[in-house]
């Protein structure tokens, strides 16, 4: 990392830092950001430095959100616990699916990731404790390691910062260790990968699952923060989101997801009055992504750094 | 046998039919999606869009077109709709072919389905706008209503729905036909293996691929006309509709024209039966079934390992 990164970061990580303590900027709104944010940056691991394209993260985000909800209303286990078994819940549906998935390749893949997860979709509607059509409602925030009472929206910001920081970092780690330089090797040329003795297979299951769980752990901190699980959170138009927030961002980017989510839960904070046109719009934006800027938001800002220099 | 697991022969039949139905509709829009993936190698993730959109454009004829112009005796029927909307339908496929989707086939094919998925987004949005996620309903034409007695075996079949069996197979097979068995289906075939040795021949190739996306496009509007008198037309039947065909393609592999059509009716009948026997499964059974050829045979049943 160049130190003008490193600089972009530290004042980001400021930036953040000093936000519940302005008016301009709804503290609420900033976590959901927060949480989107997560949920991008792992979906951006599996098709920006993976390139498999999975239509299906919803189930991990919403299996998650539906195991700590439940974990901490009806069971009554503190928040650190919940969020634990929930990532561990999706993480161990991301080893189920992926294993089924990665056995075909391009659209396929994606084909297959979005089947599954509406199957979980359905068992969301029809399993006893999910709530059915009302999801699970009224989730206590708890208090954390029982010391911080996280009902409080600024202490409830900081852990939720703290995670995505850690989240984010772990992704970060994990792009630039020899590890994600195969996963980017199968990205560019997988038959050159599987020729220079890699096992493949391996390799996307490992960050298939990896990409699952910090999934789940966004949907968890979600679920902590608005204190609701629901059936949207694995519908797949929650898969879909979650797509276009690393295309509109710029998938293979770092940061890319982190901008791409602030832009679309933007988005639809301004456009919730207006009911469906923020579907519309976000079809729209998808379109003109796709045919005018691909790279995305970050994307094209970096190569207009790189053509300058 | 069936007294003993508590069904009728005739509530057997009754499901049986009933799967059929849904098999037919699996059947022509997985046909579609294959015609469209051979061509063109894309995902056309607004096919279930498109066929809400049939529907919606046969429902509007009906009751609203008449209002628009000042003739509201005026209305477009049935038998109409099901030759003029697949012709709009096609004719607005070209439209998205030769405007947009043309610029992404020197690219991976996931932005194909990125935008595809877009146009989805965006039609559904628009529908939902207008007119509401209640549904609307639309009468079956009169020639098709009633039903036809069976008494020998008890059962009652609803002419509407033979009706859409009938007509859905038969568009089925003539299209198998058409692609297997015709000349210009050799060169639709010869445009999917290699597209530059059959412009050397001088066939005119992104010409056909045009025609082949507003065919498949086509097949979507028909397919949403048929469907109209037996759903509710409303704006999510063709996004709930287009997960269960993308898992039948799945299964069946698109590696061939029969096996999309034949996988599809033998899904529908395989969740129709679910229905008997186990009521809380058959939504999902499909991808049960997807989960098991998946392990088994990784390229679908009637694939190709490419």
């Amino acid at each position: 990392m160049s130190s003008k990164i490193k600089l972009l970061y530290g004042i980001l990580v400021l930036i953040a830092l000093l936000l519940p303590f302005q008016d301009f900027i709804y503290l609420v709104f900033a976590m959901k950001v927060l949480c989107f944010a997560l949920f991008a940056c792992a979906f951006n691991l599996l098709l920006g430095f993976t390139g498999l394209l999975s239509f299906g993260h919803a189930a991990f985000f919403g299996t998650s959100a539906y195991i700590t909800a439940y974990l901490c209303k009806e069971a009554g286990l503190s928040p650190e616990f919940g969020i634990v078994l929930g990532v561990l819940g999706s993480g161990f549906l991301g080893f189920l699916i992926g294993s089924l998935a990665i056995r075909r390749q391009g659209i396929y893949f994606a084909m297959v990731t979005l089947a599954l997860s509406q199957m979980v979709y359905f068992l969301a509607v029809q399993l006893p404790f999910t709530g059915g059509e009302d999801g699970i409602q009224g989730v206590p925030r708890g208090m954390l390691f029982g010391l911080i009472d996280l009902k409080d929206d600024v202490s409830m910001y900081y852990f939720v910062l703290a995670i995505f920081l850690l989240g984010f970092a772990l992704i970060v780690r994990t792009v630039h260790s020899p590890f994600g330089q195969v996963l980017k090797a199968i990205r560019e040329n997988e038959p050159r990968a599987v020729s220079l003795g890699y096992d493949v297979d391996r390799f996307k299951l490992i960050s298939f699952v990896i990409s699952a769980a910090l999934a789940g752990l966004a949907g968890s901190l979600k679920t902590l923060v608005f204190q609701l699980a629901t059936l949207t959170d694995v519908h797949w138009h929650m898969s879909g989101e979650v797509v276009l927030m690393t295309l509109l961002g710029g998938m293979g980017t770092i940061l890319g997801p982190v901008v791409g989510a602030g832009i679309v839960v933007g988005l639809q904070n301004y456009l919730a009055n207006i009911g469906s046109w923020s579907t519309i719009a976000t079809g729209f934006i998808f379109v003109v992504c796709v045919l005018a800027f691909r790279r995305g938001v970050v994307g094209e800002i970096t190569h207009f750094f790189k053509n300058k220099n | 046998m069936f007294e003993l697991l508590g069904i009728t022969p005739q509530g057997l039949a009754a499901q049986l039919l009933v799967g059929l139905i849904n098999g037919s509709f699996y059947a022509i829009l997985s046909l579609g999606l294959a015609i469209i993936f051979g061509l063109l190698n894309i995902i056309n993730f607004s096919h279930g869009a498109q066929y809400t959109m049939g529907a919606f454009i046969a429902w509007i004829g009906l009751t609203q077109v008449g209002q628009w112009f000042g003739f509201p005796d005026f209305s477009i029927n049935y038998w109409f709709a099901l030759i003029l909307v697949p012709l709009v339908m096609a004719g607005f496929g070209l439209i998205l072919e030769r405007t947009m989707l043309k610029r992404l086939y020197h690219l991976d094919h996931l932005y194909g389905l990125l935008l595809t998925f877009g146009f989805a987004l965006i039609i559904e949005g628009m529908f939902r706008h207008w007119y509401g996620i209640s549904g609307e309903s639309y009468p079956a034409p009169e020639l098709l209503q009633g039903v036809i007695p069976l008494e020998s075996i008890g059962i009652i079949l609803p002419k509407y729905r033979l009706w859409v069996v009938v007509a859905s197979l038969v568009v089925c097979f003539s299209t198998w036909y058409v692609i297997e068995r015709t000349k210009l289906g050799s060169y639709l075939r010869a445009g999917t293996e290699n597209p530059k040795l059959l412009q050397a021949f001088g066939i005119n190739v992104p010409l056909m691929i045009s025609l082949a996306y507003a065919y498949g496009v086509g097949l979507a509007g028909f397919a949403g006309v048929l469907a109209a008198p037996i759903f509710q037309v409303n704006p999510l039947m063709g996004s709930n509709l287009i997960i269960v065909v993308f898992a039948v393609v799945v299964i069946g592999g698109m590696g061939s024209i029969m096996g999309s059509i034949l996988t599809g009716l033998a899904l529908g009948l395989i969740e129709g039966l679910t229905k008997v026997f186990y009521p809380e499964a058959s939504g999902v059974v499909i991808f049960v079934i997807m989960a098991i050829v998946l392990l088994i045979r990784p390229a679908g049943l009637f694939g190709r390992e490419k």
